[in-house]
């Protein structure tokens, strides 16, 4: 789960990492009190989850409270990449000697977490690391010590001259690093690490990605989430626990499992057609979950037909059909349904279906070809 | 022979009361899987189905049967606690099944794991199977037959689909191995794809890999450098888009790399033959095995 950057900010600032002044606003007048207080140049960021903020406008400058209010009366309301922008962070426009970065990531290879700092910071990183990949140094943090005091040290050491600022980095990188473990973090950036003309290392920007397998046993995190930030029905997927992503296409599908859901849409793609979705109703097998999952894709006006792919294993494929046959009772489904069910189960699932007068396929790839044939005639 | 679980496996199941530990248990002692004990604290004494001891601890389970093996079935906050327990108590295989295991908890566990010397298959896995050997885990052992084609793969029900091919086109399997779906795993393809070349049951060798991390540009170079066997391979989620986590906690492009397009092409540059479907599986490994 992504977070805010007001938020990541006030998780950095509890870890006690030094961070630029500021706050986050939900009308023009709040941003005007903050430009105010802060008392200088400030920046006005729309805080939504999507990359390209500031190509879509949504971060501008403004040199006083009234200008403040005249950009994020402007902000506010926008539409980013089809997110709503309900709040904006205003921050002082620093004024910045030099810029570092500081990241962990969760990193598979040495199945640890990877600190990565950088002098080059202020720019995307990736950007970094395929340019001039001498510039970031890593260290993969052994969970049992945690970070170590000369290990920090030396990566502050590649970023300062300064032995103050070196310090300062240090620390800042083990309170980092804190924040990470005790906040289930896949991800925690600081970008950029600030150098102020006086001298201190500041915090500019924050970026946190909770592990997303925290959530259940954390409710202060799972408090963090913006559903207004979402799209609607990913927050209803998540509700009725299904993993779903909305793609651009018009086949619309239910699979079960996470590697043939995927599967599923290159086979859709290879004869011809293009996904809708990616959802996955998961392991155990619950009518009431495919009667959520019909209800959440046949909302979408795009879908012109509805793919089942079911591999019964521990999903019990009459449990999918009595779902399937569920939904059709509760509401009615105007597009054709096209649907592959084979395993735990099977044959039960035959019979409930031509009960009501619908017809299992045994095999993914004609299913596939069917659904695609289907969509094509819809349009 | 064959890889990983063989006749003389002895298996304990941890959580065998819950839901999901009780109906695998018994579909795992129907195929003839070797089921000495179950653990469930708080239940220590009971008897489960007539048949399996139930213990409080993975050590006095081993202790009174001489298990070896074990297999998880806990909610995912205790699971990591599990593999612990498991690897403490000196098996020395220990596969598990639980899904949506906080990452930060695998990476406590798995210096504990390598301590004492266990191997760890998955977490969020299906496990494995010796189709008319045994399985530990959750493959429905009715879509197996045994043959000579080894099995290795990040996803379940993917897994499945391509077995049924195999086995409908009757070409067996020597044992079918799911790694699991998340960015911390215990066993990865190079361990198995080790295992395989070494077993000699096993003629040629099918790998399933997905979108996300280098694990396939890894086990491809492996395979150029190590591996005789005809290999035969496929990536799912040539269609999914970036930044988004497909269900798997593993399975998420991040910028430019981890793509579907990346590991087909390092499977090819390995020459691993590559399917564009599921059901290729069968015609691309006749082609490799000559038949």
């Amino acid at each position: 789960m992504n977070l805010h950057e007001y938020q990541a900010r006030e998780l950095l600032k509890a870890a006690g990492i030094p961070m630029a002044e500021g706050g986050v606003a939900a009308t023009p007048e709040e941003a005007a009190r903050l430009a105010e207080h802060i008392g200088q140049t400030v920046v006005v960021k729309a805080q939504v989850h999507a990359g390209g903020r500031g190509k879509a406008g949504g971060v501008k400058l403004a040199k006083n409270p009234a200008e403040a209010r005249d950009q994020a009366s402007r902000i506010l309301g926008m539409t980013i990449k089809g997110l709503v922008v309900q709040k904006v962070l205003v921050v002082p426009a620093a004024d910045i000697v030099s810029e570092c970065y500081l990241g962990l990531i969760m990193d598979r290879e040495s199945q640890r977490p990877l600190l990565m700092v950088s002098p080059a910071g202020g720019v995307d990183i990736e950007e970094v690391a395929a340019k001039t990949p001498e510039k970031i140094h890593r260290l993969a943090v052994d969970p049992r010590y945690g970070l170590l005091p000369h290990q920090a040290l030396g990566l502050a050491l590649t970023l300062y001259r300064n032995f103050d600022q070196v310090r300062a980095a240090a620390k800042i990188m083990g309170q980092l690093y804190q924040a990470f473990m005790e906040n289930g973090g896949s991800l925690a950036e600081i970008n950029p690490l600030a150098t102020t003309p006086d001298g201190r290392v500041v915090a500019l920007d924050a970026k946190f990605v909770v592990d997303d397998n925290e959530l259940d046993r954390r409710a202060d995190l799972a408090a963090l989430r913006d559903e207004s930030a979402e799209a609607p029905s990913e927050v209803a997927a998540r509700r009725a626990s299904l993993t779903f992503i909305k793609l651009d296409g018009n086949v619309g599908c239910v699979v079960n499992g996470a590697g043939l859901a995927m599967a599923t849409m290159d086979l859709v793609k290879y004869y011809g057609g293009e996904p809708a979705n990616f959802l996955d109703i998961g392991g155990s097998s619950n009518p009431e979950k495919v009667v959520n999952a019909l209800r959440i894709i046949t909302s979408d006006p795009a879908v012109k037909v509805i793919l089942f792919n079911i591999f019964g294993g521990i999903t019990r494929t009459d449990d999918v059909a009595n779902g399937i046959v569920t939904a059709t009772r509760q509401f009615k489904v105007d597009l054709p349904i096209v649907i592959r069910l084979t395993g735990t189960n099977e044959r039960e699932a035959v019979t409930i279906l031509q009960g009501v007068g619908m017809q299992a396929l045994n095999d993914m790839d004609d299913a596939v070809k069917r659904a695609v044939a289907l969509a094509k005639e819809a349009k | 022979m064959s890889v990983f679980v063989d006749a003389t496996t002895r298996l304990v199941v941890q959580g065998i009361t819950g839901r999901d530990g009780s109906f695998h248990t018994k579909q795992m002692v129907a195929y003839g899987t070797n089921v000495v004990a179950g653990v469930t604290p708080g239940k220590g004494g009971q008897t489960f189905e007539g048949s399996v001891p139930v213990f409080h601890t993975v050590a006095e389970a081993v202790r009174a049967t001489g298990a070896n093996s074990a297999v998880i079935y806990v909610p995912p906050t205790l699971a990591a606690g599990a593999i612990a327990e498991a690897a403490d108590a000196g098996l020395r295989l220990i596969v598990c099944i639980t899904e949506g295991i906080p990452v930060l908890d695998m990476t406590k566990v798995m210096p504990l794991v390598r301590d004492r010397g266990a191997r760890l298959i998955g977490p969020n896995c299906p496990g494995l199977i010796t189709p008319g050997v045994g399985k530990v885990g959750i493959i429905p052992g009715s879509i197996c037959a045994p043959g000579r084609v080894g099995l290795v793969s990040r996803s379940g029900t993917l897994t499945y689909e391509v077995v049924n091919h195999l086995t409908k086109a009757g070409v067996g399997q020597s044992t079918c191995v799911g790694i699991g779906g998340d960015p911390v795993i215990g066993t990865n393809f190079i361990d198995v794809l080790a295992a395989f070349q070494s077993d000699p049951d096993t003629d040629a060798i099918v790998m399933m890999g997905e979108i996300g991390g280098t694990d396939e540009q890894k086990a491809a170079d492996y395979i150029a450098k190590n591996v005789t066997k005809p290999v035969v391979g496929f990536i799912a989620g040539q269609t999914a888009p970036p930044g988004r986590r497909m269900g798997h906690a593993g399975a998420i492009v991040s910028g430019s790399s981890g793509t579907a397009a990346e590991k087909i092409a390092a499977f090819k540059a390995a020459g691993i033959s590559v399917m564009e479907r599921p059901m290729d599986v069968v015609r691309l490994i006749k082609e490799r095995l000559g038949k």
